[in-house]
């Protein structure tokens, strides 16, 4: 669309409009931290993807003869009990926790992102339904619910996932329609009412795309949850099963070990908040660069 | 404000009744037949249908699922939570036997992560960007990062395993010996409070500078009064307002804390009995401890609720 050239008095001294992404990008790359974390989830990615090649032992094959060695120049990190290779476990891991992590939050941030649109914008009935289900289900501490459906649905990588997107979908919901009531009240929305645009048009084409910054916000921070309590359930024994290198089921199986060593739970617990606090660095970035009002509430 | 305590009320009783049913029917719907995993685990049974079917009929699983439900929740009312069905023995017993250590794990973890939390913050928000900001929102930073699991085996570690300051694990009722008990306690309440410590502290401080920047604090600034009144009268107050919100979701985060910490320490709280009773489908146990979590966490909602009307008049007249 041809922007119309405004020709009238004072309009030289009108300041050049700033590209939106140049000040995103400013704004988002002005901290250390929040490049630091860039660069360890770009690493940890790089790592995920390539983990085969990087990975100097198959993170499965046990070695009898290698059991339970001190971290030395062929395993820099130690072998576990039964002779595995604890880095290339680590780096195996990276990708168990990082595809659980964005499926859960995406799924959810979908779901979620549905459930408080209806509920927000066509309000009634259906809010009360939604909201007050968001309300129940958020009264269980995350964890908890997803011991419970993770249990009862028996171990595995497909029921974790199901277990802490059922925890994370209440989140999105509640933080989409709060936005949705918000943005309802717009004028534009209004305005668009008034020529006829359809309840559809109106959500896609309006409310999505103003909400999407926030919920983009909180999915960053949300990883970082995520990937913590897929560690918390790995660790009580209930998340992937035991052959599968998960990181935290690697700190509790280092934990018989602890006096003579350590390094087999220091770390993977070690991996495991390297990449929540990157990811919670990022999602700071994000914030401060997206949605500042969104400053102090998250 | 009567008016709006008890529309809280009603409220907060409706979302409990709605959690019951959640509880009751989610543990029903999900796959696993606890009956089945009775007869495996003791196995001196003969093995045959018609046994299967008096099992039932002694737990009155072969009812309607909702006669089921609202005798299970008379039952309840009348403190009656059912019988495990590993043990056989009645659920309510081992839940108040266990509660008190709990509360008591729980209960100092919460007071604790806000008497510190709350100064912290605000320090921080006076002196922003003094060397205090940075050294205490940087440990709040890696405070909400780090695994607690994780935070205790490492404190197990250091404290426990190599220096020998501390007992690894277990618990003693601090009626029996309080100086065991609270060296037992030191670790698992460092955990607990992590997470919550570091986001009261990320919050205080930045509700409080929100607050500090208003017209009005410029206003008693330029009064000339003097700082400590500033800040403790006049900004204190509204700084609160967030961290009243947050309270309600510490407590549902330090109950989520203590299923796993109480498992890393050893101590035979709720968390625990969760723990094992989900892995071993023992699912009266697993309703009664959901149950008396909803029961919390509503609770502390409604509360909190109670104290942001208090606080803010908007919020009564919503």
């Amino acid at each position: 669309m041809a922007k119309k050239k405004f020709s009238g008095i004072g309009t030289q001294e009108i300041a050049p409009r700033v590209s939106e992404f140049k000040r995103f990008r400013r704004v988002f790359l002005s901290r250390g931290l929040v490049v630091f974390g860039v660069v360890i989830i770009l690493i940890f990615i790089i790592v995920a993807i390539f983990a085969p090649f990087l990975a100097p032992y198959d993170p499965y094959m046990p070695d009898l003869k290698a059991r339970l060695s001190q971290p030395n120049s062929t395993h820099l990190l130690g072998t576990d009990s039964v002779g595995r290779d604890t880095l290339s476990r680590i780096i195996h891991g990276t990708r168990t926790s990082l595809m659980i992590g964005l499926i859960v939050v995406s799924v959810a941030a979908i779901i979620g992102m549905c459930l408080g649109l209806i509920a927000g914008y066509l309000g009634g009935w259906l809010y009360q339904i939604i909201m007050r289900s968001v309300d129940v289900v958020m009264t269980f501490p995350m964890i908890l619910l997803a011991l419970v459906i993770a249990a009862m649905l028996g171990e595995g990588i497909r029921n974790v996932i199901i277990a802490l997107t059922v925890g994370l979908i209440p989140v999105y919901a509640r933080l989409m329609c709060g936005q949705v009531l918000a943005l309802k009240e717009n004028e534009y929305i209004l305005a668009e009412k008034t020529i006829g645009a359809s309840n559809l048009r109106i959500m896609i084409g309006h409310l999505i795309p103003n909400a999407l910054p926030t919920l983009i916000v909180v999915m960053t921070m949300m990883l970082g949850t995520t990937v913590l309590a897929e560690a918390g359930l790995s660790f009580l024994g209930i998340g992937i099963e035991p052959p599968t290198p998960a990181w935290g089921s690697m700190v509790n199986d280092g934990r018989q070990y602890l006096l003579t060593h350590p390094v087999l739970s220091f770390a993977p617990g070690f991996a495991i908040m390297l990449l929540v606090f990157a990811f919670n660095m990022v999602g700071d970035g994000l914030r401060d660069a997206l949605d500042p009002r969104l400053r102090g509430l998250l | 404000m009567l008016a709006f305590i008890i529309r809280r009320i009603i409220l907060a009783i409706i979302i409990l009744i709605l959690a019951t049913m959640l509880v009751f029917f989610g543990m029903r719907f999900l796959p696993g037949d606890p009956i089945l995993m009775v007869v495996t685990a003791n196995q001196q049974q003969e093995f045959n249908e018609e046994y299967l079917l008096e099992l039932r009929h002694q737990h009155g699983l072969d009812k309607p699922m909702i006669v089921q439900y609202f005798n299970w929740a008379g039952d309840i009312l009348q403190g009656d939570f059912g019988t495990s069905i590993l043990t056989e023995r009645p659920v309510a017993e081992e839940i108040f036997r266990r509660l008190p250590i709990s509360v008591h794990v729980a209960g100092l973890a919460f007071v604790i992560g806000h008497l510190l939390g709350i100064p912290a913050g605000v320090i921080c928000a006076i002196r922003r960007g003094k060397w205090l900001d940075t050294v205490i929102t940087t440990l709040a930073n890696i405070g909400i990062t780090v695994p607690n699991f994780w935070l205790g085996i490492i404190l197990m570690y250091i404290f426990g395993l190599s220096l020998k300051w501390l007992p690894i694990m277990g618990y003693t009722s601090p009626f029996d010996d309080f100086w065991l008990s609270t060296k037992q306690l030191v670790m698992p309440v460092i955990c607990l409070i992590i997470f919550p410590l570091a986001g009261v502290t990320r919050q205080a401080r930045s509700s409080m500078l929100d607050v500090l920047h208003q017209d009005y604090i410029r206003t008693a600034w330029s009064k000339g009064l003097r700082e400590r009144v500033i800040v403790i009268k006049h900004a204190l107050k509204n700084g609160l307002i967030p961290i009243v919100t947050l309270a309600g979701m510490a407590v549902a985060t330090i109950i989520g804390g203590g299923v796993i910490i109480e498992t890393v320490f050893n101590i035979p709280g709720l968390g625990r009995l969760a723990v094992s009773s989900v892995i071993s489908q023992d699912y009266p146990y697993v309703q009664a401890i959901s149950l008396f979590v909803a029961v919390a966490v509503v609770f502390a909602n409604l509360i909190v609720d109670i104290a942001y009307g208090w606080i803010d008049p908007r919020i009564r007249y919503e």
